[in-house]
């Protein structure tokens, strides 16, 4: 039967049931933490940076990253979601994942669910700001 | 349907149609098409039935036949109640008297809250919403003091649909009385209505003992279709009617008769007071052994409402750091029927307004669910919930921010 669950694509479903990179990085190089338990959502991202070693110079790139989502299925599939979209992405690349890609990646979003892909775009965009006022600071090793 | 197992635990929303209610309707479909007011036998077979189940129902509340109003559901009712009395008072008083006050709880149902807003915005009507105490429970006394001289009606839900809390409706009623006592001829006295969906089943209905003057309740909730209800209004109130047309329901509500479905809604009634009192004991351990369960087998909880001032069929927690439409979701993949205090599983994106009047904390109306067990619920299917509450808990709380590290 499973009436709630035709609310949302089978994407949605799968990353809602099987949520992928669910957690904490270890010596993590920045995070996001985004909304507010009162208003129902919230979202923490932590992603782990490293330089590629390879011969284009060195460029940072997305090695790890996990979340914990407290909020509904929407909000749980799509942080899973968008950590799947940035690992393995450099820092400009990751910069340009959208609100709009993580829907599209999901097949879709119900309309009022359209604020918890706004709240995974905005975690993106606090960890990556942690990540890089850190390095201005010097105080991780890159 | 393709899951081996469903447990529906959420009849406070709606409840099967029951075979003989289903047995009682039917012929009023078919063979028995007839329209009430033709003068025809078609017709006056069906006018039978609208009687016959007119004087059953005024039986089971204790009250004259003509004070049953049969309408589309507990909505309109209490959209009839409210504004039949106000409108009907207004018209009475004439345009100079000052607008009439209305006391209410902010606990209500959308269905009385909607219209006491709608009598404010146009004027009509000032309105006091009270808020109940940490139980969920309207006091008396907070009634009692919120009287003005211009109040004119207070409508407060016997039982709450969300948090189970059965108000004290005898004890409001009996207080209004000797407040109406107290009134000089000047003024009009005040009117008592109780949105009673939600108590048909399982509290007294008696009216009399009650001290109601108005009294809502609708059929989907006790076993009969969705699409009809019953208002109780005492003769003799200034009362508008709402819906203009025919002369029907005693010229106070207009259209064509469901008879089939006041044929079932009578036969729902006469089917619950059937050995009523051992059935709302076993509901009642059933209710019991349902919170103890999950009290025993999940930590980080709480009980919203009142543990002795609560329906017999209601079972409502608040699962600390996780929220409620993850939750029901989780519950509908393993085959099991709840509901959810959470913004998230309504369009307005509003977390419950009874959680949120109650506890003052919208986290917990986001992370509360709420069962609702009927007659059939067996402790097996408690057993099974219980098992599938536990480990869905346990995952969401494994994937959430709020869980305090240990």
């Amino acid at each position: 039967m499973s009436d709630i669950s035709k609310l949302y694509s089978e994407k949605v479903m799968d990353h809602f049931q099987h949520p992928h990179n669910m957690g904490k990085v270890e010596d993590c190089s920045g995070k996001g933490r985004v909304g507010n338990p009162v208003c129902g959502d919230l979202m923490e991202l932590q992603i782990k940076v490293e330089k590629s070693p390879s011969a284009d110079g060195g460029k940072e790139i997305i090695t790890d990253a996990k979340f914990q989502t407290f909020g509904c299925g929407a909000a749980i599939a799509t942080s899973s979601m968008l950590t799947d979209l940035i690992i393995g992405k450099t820092i400009e690349e990751a910069k340009k994942v959208s609100n709009q890609a993580i829907i599209e990646a999901l097949g879709g979003l119900p309309p009022v669910k359209r604020h918890c892909s706004v709240l995974a775009e905005e975690a993106l965009e606090k960890a990556i700001n942690d990540y890089l006022e850190v390095k201005k600071k010097g105080r991780i090793k890159i | 349907m393709s899951l081996d197992k469903q447990v529906y635990l959420d009849y406070a929303a709606t409840s099967p149609v029951k075979k003989e209610v289903l047995d009682a309707m039917l012929p009023y479909l078919t063979e028995k098409f007839g329209n009430p007011s033709s003068l025809h036998s078609w017709g006056q077979e069906s006018r039978q039935a609208v009687d016959d189940s007119r004087r059953l129902i005024a039986k089971f509340l204790n009250v004259k036949e003509k004070e049953i109003i049969f309408t589309s559901g507990g909505t309109e009712s209490d959209n009839m109640a409210i504004r039949g009395i106000i409108i009907g008072l207004g018209a009475r008083l004439k345009k100079e008297a000052a607008p009439m006050h209305i006391i209410t709880s902010q606990i209500e149902h959308h269905a009385v809250l909607r219209t006491c807003q709608y009598l404010e915005k146009n004027g009509l009507a000032e309105v006091t919403y009270l808020k109940p105490n940490l139980d969920g429970i309207i006091d008396q006394n907070k009634v009692k003091e919120a009287i003005k001289e211009n109040t004119a009606l207070v409508s407060i839900m016997y039982v709450n649909n969300e948090i189970g809390a059965v108000q004290p409706i005898r004890e409001i009623g009996k207080m209004i009385e000797s407040e109406n006592r107290k009134r000089t001829i000047r003024e009009t006295r005040i009117y008592f209505h109780t949105d009673a969906v939600q108590a048909t089943e399982y509290q007294e209905m008696n009216v009399e003992y009650l001290h109601v003057d108005l009294l809502s309740f609708s059929g989907h909730k006790i076993g009969a279709p969705k699409g009809v209800g019953v208002l109780y209004k005492k003769e003799n109130l200034p009362f508008q009617k709402m819906i203009f047309g025919g002369e029907q329901e005693m010229n106070l509500r207009a259209g064509t008769e469901n008879v089939a479905g006041i044929a079932a809604i009578a036969k729902a009634i006469e089917i619950l007071q059937e050995n009523k009192a051992e059935k709302v004991e076993a509901v009642n351990k059933m209710r019991n052994y349902f919170i103890e369960k999950i009290e025993k087998e999940i930590s980080d909880i709480e009980l919203n409402g009142s543990r002795e001032l609560r329906s017999p069929n209601n079972i409502n927690f608040y699962f600390k750091y996780i929220e409620g439409e993850s939750i029901l979701l989780n519950l509908d993949l393993v085959g099991i029927a709840a509901s959810s205090g959470s913004a998230c599983t309504s369009q307005s994106l509003e977390p419950s307004h009874v959680l949120v009047s109650v506890y003052d904390n919208p986290e917990r109306a986001h992370g509360s669910i709420r069962f609702t067990i009927g007659e059939k619920t067996t402790n097996e299917e408690i057993d099974y919930s219980v098992e599938k509450i536990k480990e869905i808990v346990e995952k969401l709380r494994a994937m959430s921010p709020l869980v305090p590290e240990k």
